[in-house]
């Protein structure tokens, strides 16, 4: 019996990623999701730009390149003009948190019925490495060679504890994919996200808690040990907003 | 019985797989090279595997499946 394989929805295109990028094991979850809801064949995915831009490769599904940090702008067109389809979106912090926050915050404060995953690896992989708006404070990069100074460049952004915030969206989460338990975990909540827009409850947002060995300048799995050090101490873990449990508890 | 196959052509040798192996019982091919150019990941004690597929789930590459 197989316990084990690659999911349908990912191609058989070889992952131009770095070695130890966690993308990878973030395409196969989303791959994993779309499987198990059955939205194969009705799925659109909507890529960013940053390292993920070559996404539309690896989905079996169709995919539409947005410009930069306008995929929930997209989605949502697509969405409305096609509401029996299931649009997702799947961008890094780079695209999402910095020059694509306006699209966002305003695809989530309309409760937009798409599904959104942020990949939050704290730095711009494609480009070289240079700080992001998610960058720890003291984080050495390209453009913080001495550290992330906040006097300077302020601190950084908490996606999901501010899109919580809001009125609006339906489901906001912050999982990370560091180790076996963590993983496992990302997959229920990616597959809730996509199920919730099969059930038309509307916006949901899975922030993925990343890793970048080349632009971190680790090995893989020192990588993975900073993100459990570093990262999820500052990004905490955790489901940050359910609107459907909460009424239901009421 | 569970069996590990790698698509060794495919694996960048990150170690990821390594280092979630509960059993401690992967490695990284200190022999043989792939088309790619990096030394694969591949299974030393294949008797002792539970297959728990800890080692595919944290693969970015999905390079590993697990049968058993």
């Amino acid at each position: 019996m197989v316990v084990f394989e690659k999911p349908k929805s990912l191609t058989d295109a070889e992952l131009h990623y770095c070695p130890g990028c966690t993308h990878g094991i973030i395409h196969r979850l989303v791959a994993e999701a779309i499987d198990a809801t059955g939205v194969e064949g009705r799925a659109v995915g909507v890529a960013p730009v940053g390292c993920a831009v070559m996404a539309y490769n690896y989905f079996a599904c169709d995919m539409v390149e947005a410009a930069h940090g306008r995929a929930p702008a997209v989605a949502t067109g697509l969405k409305r003009a096609m509401p029996e389809n299931i649009i997702f979106t799947y961008q890094g912090d780079g695209d999402l948190a910095s020059i694509g926050m306006c699209e966002t915050v305003h695809a989530a404060a309309r409760n937009e019925n798409i599904t959104v995953i942020f990949v939050n690896n704290a730095i711009y992989g494609m480009t070289g490495g240079q700080m992001a708006p998610t960058s720890l404070p003291g984080q050495v990069t390209q453009t913080s060679p001495y550290g992330r100074d906040v006097k300077v460049a302020g601190y950084p952004v908490r996606v999901s504890e501010m899109l919580a915030a809001l009125d609006g969206p339906e489901f906001i989460a912050r999982v990370a994919v560091n180790n076996v338990k963590n993983v496992r975990n990302a997959k229920k909540i990616i597959q809730k996200a996509f199920e919730n827009q099969i059930e038309g409850k509307g916006f949901s947002l899975v922030e993925v808690v990343s890793s970048c060995p080349t632009n971190w300048g680790m090995t893989p799995a020192k990588a993975l040990e900073w993100v459990e050090e570093k990262m999820i101490p500052y990004y905490p873990l955790g489901v940050y907003k359910d609107k459907s449990a909460e009424e239901a508890a009421k | 019985m569970a069996k590990v196959t790698f698509k060794t052509d495919i694996c960048k040798g990150c170690g990821l797989c390594v280092e979630a192996c509960p059993k401690h019982i992967l490695g990284i091919s200190q022999t043989k090279i792939n088309k790619k150019g990096h030394y694969p990941a591949e299974m030393l004690e294949p008797d002792a595997c539970i297959g728990c597929a800890s080692c595919a789930m944290m693969c970015p590459d999905c390079v590993i499946t697990v049968e058993r």
